[in-house]
């Protein structure tokens, strides 16, 4: 295409002396009690840590924090929700869902944030859409660092990939702090292994 | 484009507005602390500046292949990639994109190069509805107003501002200013566009990363990704500047980004695109608009380094008192006062010297970009080119062949008694009466030093 | 050694009194110092406006001033920060080069190369509020910032600690720049009163009775904002303070 090619060629006409790419290390990581530093992490951008004994915990948990009535879209087999969820359901449709459930595939220590795919959320606007977000995930599920996160092959398959660390926030006006901007008001993380 | 911005005019105006300007300024500072905090709490930390820095130099030196292999990987993916040369192209080929598809609505998440294209100008008149979902960029979008800091577009707001902003555009209470009620009237009045008919989402773009075709946008709002995986278009505005190679250079960028801008180790979604959802498109349009210009400028290349963190604008004692719409562009604070000039030098001549070269901001830069020495080589162009806001260049040569000239120098100043009133016009107007505005002035001693040691310590050291 | 002088121009025609400390305390640690008499000015004021041509002409006479020392002193770190980086707009001679190299501002020069710590003949029994200028602590690098993460060092402090008498008052931004930026100072006037006075409540605020600074352009602004406040603060140079001065 023409455009193309007198776009790369003026970049290119442009460049400065190449210089050589620097050789990124692996930084000595922080190690220590993981799921302790992660909850301490997720506390400070304003999401909670919670536990049950069994995956038949999760749904009582959510209608005694939610509501009995909250409408429920689980992601998961832990979680029988009130709303169908497949790969075909509307993402538009799920904007009167109070509860999505979704497991997460890891977590980071260092932030409090858990990662998600297109795989994990079966619709991505689950995570998002929806009021309120819980978050299964395993505790041997976890990972020190962001820099150990950005070398792991997911990213390299995934269509979509998201870092969530939190709710949803803004301190846009006068710097004061609102969970719940654009997207989910809180997010709870649950800890449970898969079956 | 029109005249000289009056920066420091418009700085006046702001101080004069004591509640504003003492919010404004404190509320930044805390920003810096905050960024301070995170900075010293990692080891590695000007390490990781090191190699971000060099990351991007490495990548800015090898654009043109860097930007192949992304729209390679990205096309194998299924996305379609643009190339827009300029602004107008940017706005054409989106406006093209929607009208094809009988959209009308585009709800966004935050991207200042949007801004910088005055893409929101160029659609609204032609049938497209543009709703900004990022709360201060909706502020500012409902202002008519240029956001105003790169990270936080309404800091210079208070919330009565706000509060009487939103009563008259989205029919809130004008008199409650309680910051939740006005957060969830936005978030109620925002959230019907997500949804809507015809509605196309565009998101910005923090790293574009070669090797996978991925774009990366970093949110504490989840807006980009409400507006990406909602509506059947996803439009990712890339400036080319946002390339880097690999996906493990996320691993430096990701943790310095948002501990440099709010002081918190990472954004609340750090969100990966990579491929449309089944049935949807997603389309890249990578933005030339100035900054092949730029990449070939010798002394200013290293500005195209920059994230996005503004930093450097919390850390400007300048930037935190004048707020950020007296710099009169897309850009403020000090990586404003350096990008700015490569679009119009004549109208953001002053900016360059909005400065007192303290150096700072080059201290805070995450990818290490040389601001104040910039800001600095800067001068010296707009002095070439005779637009140095203050000053005319006649005055400037016969100020340096005074300071050239030991015996004019020794006559000006043994002569300073009563003569203050004499010092040569180094500026348009007398710079004493400026000074005299708020400062008091220094009295002018009974002797000089020099004529101290002529009288105490004898006439010479060798030279007569 | 041999030791050359180096007073800038606004020192000697509004604050000689800087100058003759600066003199007097050199030859208090058995220094003998030369004055070349011809000196003007840097070129800082030209340059720093984006006019580096027009410099040439003070740089030329600076250098000539000062070919031929081991060490040039002069009690302003934004001068010698100049001389240092920016006398740029003249050939670069060896002779010009090593002029260059050989300029050091006071407080690093009785730091670093006479390694005083010690000023018996001082007393300063006030509360003192340090200010150091940005040429001193980001371009000189004379104490450590606050925005870079390191081991806390202070060369002016290291020195007044050898003032007999003196207790320093903790601001809330030590480091921050006061906003005087040379023509900044004028042609954003109101920045940089705004900057000022902000600075000047800050060590109201701390409990400052002096403020104590190597950099009189700073102190002269800090001043000029403080006497129109009516507010009740001194100022002193580092120089006047290591050398005896009592107030």
């Amino acid at each position: 295409m023409a455009t193309r090619e007198a776009f790369l060629a003026k970049v290119r006409a442009a460049q400065p002396q190449a210089r050589q790419r620097p050789e990124v290390p692996l930084f000595a990581s922080i190690g220590g009690d993981l799921r302790a530093r992660f909850t301490t992490a997720l506390g400070d951008m304003g999401g909670s840590c919670l536990q049950v004994a069994a995956a038949a915990e999760v749904l009582p948990l959510i209608r005694e924090r939610f509501g009995v009535d909250a409408s429920i879209c689980s992601a998961t087999p832990e979680v029988l929700g009130t709303r169908d969820l497949t790969a075909d359901t509307p993402p538009a449709s799920l904007q009167d869902v109070d509860v999505g459930v979704v497991r997460a595939r890891f977590g980071v220590a260092e932030t409090g944030s858990v990662w998600f795919s297109e795989q994990e959320y079966v619709v991505n606007a689950l995570g998002y859409i929806v009021q309120h977000l819980v978050v299964l995930l395993d505790p041997a599920q976890l990972v020190d660092g962001l820099q150990d996160v950005y070398r792991r092959p997911d990213f390299q398959h995934a269509r979509y990939a998201a870092l969530v660390t939190g709710p949803s926030a803004t301190a846009d006006i006068e710097g004061v702090l609102i969970r719940g901007a654009q997207g989910v008001r809180s997010l709870s993380v649950v800890w449970l292994a898969p079956a | 484009m029109s005249g000289r911005i009056d920066h420091a005019k418009a700085a006046g105006a702001f101080i004069a507005k004591t509640e504003h300007v003492a919010f404004h300024d404190k509320r930044l500072w805390d920003l810096r602390q905050k960024r301070d905090a995170q900075a010293h709490n990692i080891p590695e930390w000007e390490t990781l500046r090191e190699l971000a820095s060099g990351i991007k130099e490495h990548t800015l030196s090898h654009l043109s292949g860097y930007l192949e292999q992304f729209a390679a990987a990205a096309e194998a993916n299924g996305v379609t990639v643009h190339w827009a040369a300029s602004a107008e192209e940017h706005n054409e080929l989106v406006y093209q994109l929607m009208s094809e598809r009988g959209m009308t609505t585009l709800v966004k998440s935050k991207s200042m190069l949007t801004d910088e294209c005055a893409m929101r100008d160029y659609l609204e008149p032609r049938g497209i509805t543009v709703m900004e979902t990022d709360l201060g960029e909706r502020i500012q979008q409902l202002d008519h107003q240029d956001p105003s800091h790169m990270v936080v577009p309404a800091v210079h707001k208070l919330r009565g501002d706000v509060a009487q902003l939103f009563g008259r555009t989205i029919g809130t209470d004008p008199a409650n200013s309680d910051i939740h009620y006005l957060a969830e009237s936005q978030r109620m009045n925002t959230r019907p566009y997500f949804v809507r008919d015809k509605t196309a989402g565009m998101t910005g773009c923090n790293f574009a990363v070669a090797e996978t075709g991925t774009v990366v946008v970093c949110t504490n709002e989840g807006n980009a990704d409400l507006s990406a995986n909602v509506p059947p278009l996803h439009i990712a505005s890339i400036g080319i500047e946002k390339l880097i190679p690999k996906v493990a250079d996320l691993g430096v960028f990701i943790r310095m980004l948002s501990r440099s801008a709010l002081g918190s180790p990472i954004t609340q979604y750090t969100s990966h695109f990579r491929a449309p959802r089944p049935g949807t498109e997603m389309h890249f349009i990578l933005v030339d608009h100035g900054r092949s210009e730029r990449l070939a400028m010798q002394d200013f290349w290293y500005s195209l380094k920059c994230i996005r963190c503004g930093a450097c604008m919390n850390t400007c004692p300048v930037y935190r008192r004048s707020g950020g719409l007296s710099y009169g562009g897309t850009y403020s604070g000090p990586i404003g006062a350096i990008i700015n000039p490569t679009f119009d030098l004549k109208r953001y001549s002053a900016l360059p010297f909005a400065s007192t070269l303290n150096g700072s901001c080059t201290n805070v830069c995450p990818v290490k970009i040389n601001i104040h020495e910039q800001i600095y080589k800067w001068r010296e162009v707009i002095s070439e080119r005779h637009e140095v806001p203050f000053v005319k260049q006649e005055v400037l040569k016969m100020a340096g062949r005074l300071l050239a000239s030991p015996t004019l120098y020794r006559a000006t100043v043994a002569s300073m008694g009563g003569a203050l009133r004499r010092l040569p016009n180094f500026v348009l107007y007398n710079p004493l009466n400026i000074w005299g505005r708020q400062r008091e002035l220094p009295e002018a001693p009974k002797l000089t030093f020099h004529a101290w040691y002529r009288k105490n310590r004898g006439g010479g050291n060798g030279n007569t | 050694m041999k030791v050359a002088l180096f007073i800038p121009c606004f020192i000697d025609a509004f604050y000689p009194e800087v100058g003759i400390a600066t003199l007097e305390l050199l030859e208090r640690f058995g220094i003998e110092v030369d004055y070349p008499q011809e000196q003007t000015c840097c070129g800082q004021p030209m340059a720093n406006s984006g006019a580096h041509g027009e410099a040439a002409g003070a740089e030329k006479v600076f250098a000539r001033n000062f070919a031929g020392y081991d060490y040039i002193v002069g009690p302003s770190a934004s001068c010698v920060h100049h001389v240092r980086e920016h006398l740029d707009a003249i050939e670069q001679t060896d002779e010009v080069k090593k002029v260059r190299a050989s300029a050091y501002e006071l407080v690093e020069f009785l730091h670093d190369v006479v390694g005083a710590r010690e000023f018996p003949w001082a007393e300063f029994p006030h509360r003192v509020g340090l200010h150091n200028s940005c040429s001193a602590l980001r371009h000189l690098k004379e104490a450590s910032i606050s925005e870079v993460a390191g081991t806390p060092f202070s060369k002016p402090l290291t020195l007044l600690q050898g003032v007999k008498g003196i207790e320093f008052v903790k601001l809330a931004r030590p480091d921050e720049c006061c906003g005087f930026g040379g023509t900044f100072s004028v042609t954003e006037e109101p920045v940089s009163v705004r900057m000022g006075q902000d600075k000047v409540r800050d060590h109201l605020n701390a409990g400052a009775e002096y403020i104590v600074s190597g950099d009189m352009s700073c102190l002269m602004h800090q001043q000029g904002c403080a006497e129109r406040m009516k507010a009740d603060a001194r100022f002193i140079h580092i120089a006047q303070v290591l050398n005896g001065a009592r107030a």
